[in-house]
């Protein structure tokens, strides 16, 4: 993204949330961006998937400017938005239905995704009987069936509790190892970013800018030791510190 | 890993296990349904009794009023009667000929103006002024308008079924939670589709409900509609039989068209919680 301003709010009440962002994000990067309570972030993360139009500046993915949603920018938020009235398989196969193609083959391809993200044998659900850690995951694989550029994640596991949080972390750094798309994450949980980003960016308070640009070299496969390791408590005491300045 | 695997066996069988509820309430069905039974044999009872006395309370008097003991026989006379099925074929083709109409044009319409403020501003005004006019009211109107009197009769109950269907869809429609909405958009869904995999399933529940009000408003527009023409159909039978004084008779014609109404919206109800399973596990994991 070049020089991006957004400006929200009701026309009476105008305010700029972003105040010109300037980011490069390499493919297959996993990204977190932090920053204090209502600074922007799902703001940036909707500018990204088209939802949010920008004021000012722009953002490109793959040389092709940004300006509505696409299948290409897959979004995951905090609540599902599983369809009710469909099953899990059918949900998850619902993108390719969309494309065009035929039963047999998506639903094919939806299972195979379900068993990646650990669902196996709960196609036929509907998304009522599950668990708000399986929600989220076949929202996941709803929006990986697509194959996208780009995976954006607002907050996505902030809803669950501590242990399903571990467990869904773990497993989205899982799936992203097998298919190594471009992640954006948003949170306020430093220990989470840490946990599952390259590259930390840190964003001020609104009007958000950036604040740091941060690498986080910390080896893969990451486990519950490397929380424990000195590069880590090294990154995470830099970024309590600039949170603490910034909100 | 071991963790996982723990957590993904602790939620499966939560998943496959029976809702807690199921138990409880199978002895519940069994005494509401006696309840029920024993309340609606009270009311005749009641009914028998103030006939019997002569019952007068001022303002409204039981003195002329058809007792159950006239009224069933009246009932068994009509059930054996060579001309039932000549009325109930002639009022069931008015009645679903009407309802399916106002299903079509009213869900038609409702999803439209669910969707499209600039439809809602244009179509809902003229519609909000139709509706208050009762079904005796749109008679003169019906006759002038339609050539045969069969289709006029059909207009009335088409009326009368209209207006729940197409606010109940409206209110269906608009109750999509717009973040589905935008989901489907995200993730290439075009607008017909759009209506199709999302409006149309998010709606489904209350336009099932639309549809069932609006099959027992139809009925009761019979009376009002066979009062046009002709020589069948059982509020027709209900209406001659208060010019020609047969009281019993008008309170089988009631009673009858009551029990129709009520059967054929619990049957509509019945079809639309059958085509809507999702929606009964709404509070299943709460």
């Amino acid at each position: 993204m070049r020089a991006l301003t957004i400006e929200v709010g009701p026309p009476h009440a105008r305010f700029a949330a972003l105040d010109t962002l300037d980011i490069d994000i390499a493919p297959g990067e996993f990204v977190c961006v932090l920053g204090p309570s209502g600074c922007g972030k799902s703001t940036l993360l909707g500018a990204i998937a088209g939802h949010v139009a920008a004021t000012r500046g722009e953002i490109v993915v793959d040389d092709l400017a940004v300006d509505r949603p696409h299948p290409e920018r897959g979004i995951v938020f905090q609540q599902h938005t599983l369809f009710p009235w469909k099953r899990v398989i059918d949900n998850v196969a619902f993108g390719l239905k969309m494309k065009g193609i035929s039963a047999s083959e998506r639903r094919q391809q939806a299972a195979e995704l379900l068993s990646l993200v650990g669902l196996a044998g709960f196609e036929s659900h509907y998304p009522a009987q599950l668990s708000g850690g399986m929600q989220q995951r076949v929202e996941i694989a709803r929006v990986l069936i697509n194959r996208p550029r780009i995976l954006l994640m607002d907050e996505p596991f902030g809803a669950l509790d501590a242990q399903t949080r571990r467990m869904m972390q773990a497993l989205l750094l899982d799936i992203w190892a097998k298919i190594h798309t471009t992640v954006v994450f948003v949170t306020h949980d430093i220990d989470e970013a840490l946990f599952l980003g390259d590259r930390i960016l840190m964003l001020s308070q609104r009007p958000a800018r950036l604040v740091a640009d941060i690498a986080v070299p910390l080896a893969r496969p990451r486990t519950d030791d490397s929380t424990t390791e000195a590069a880590f408590v090294e990154i995470k005491r830099r970024c309590l510190a600039l949170l603490r300045d910034a909100g | 890993m071991s963790a996982t695997l723990d957590l993904t066996g602790r939620q499966r069988s939560a998943a496959t296990q029976p809702t807690p509820a199921a138990p409880a309430s199978r002895r519940s069905p069994m005494f509401r349904r006696a309840l029920r039974t024993a309340s609606i044999a009270l009311f005749v009872a009641a009914w028998q009794l103030a006939v019997y006395y002569r019952l007068s309370l001022g303002i409204v008097t039981f003195a002329n009023v058809p007792s159950p003991a006239d009224a069933i026989p009246a009932l068994w006379d009509l059930l054996h009667s060579p001309k039932l099925p000549m009325h109930l074929a002639a009022s069931l083709t008015r009645v679903l000929a009407g309802f399916c109409a106002a299903a079509v044009v009213g869900v038609g319409l409702g999803l439209a103006i669910g969707r499209y403020r600039a439809l809602e501003d244009i179509l809902l005004p003229p519609l909000e002024v139709l509706r208050p006019i009762p079904a005796v009211a749109w008679i003169p109107l019906a006759i002038l308008m339609f050539p045969s009197s069969e289709l006029s009769m059909m207009f009335i109950t088409f009326i009368g079924a209209l207006f729940p269907i197409l606010l109940n869809t409206i209110h269906g429609v608009e109750a999509v939670d717009p973040r589905l909405v935008a989901t489907a958009r995200g993730l290439g869904t075009g607008t017909l589709s759009l209506y199709t995999e999302v409006v149309l399933p998010g709606a489904a529940p209350s336009i099932f409900t639309g549809l069932s009000i609006g099959m027992g408003t139809a009925w009761f527009c019979l009376v009002t509609a066979e009062m046009i023409a002709g020589q069948y159909g059982i509020g027709y039978f209900t209406w001659e039989s208060y010019t020609l004084q047969n009281y019993a008779d008008i309170v089988v014609g009631m009673a009858l068209i009551g029990v129709l109404g009520m059967g054929s919206s619990l049957l509509v109800k019945r079809i639309g919680t059958a085509l809507t399973p999702w929606y009964r596990l709404r509070g299943a994991r709460q």
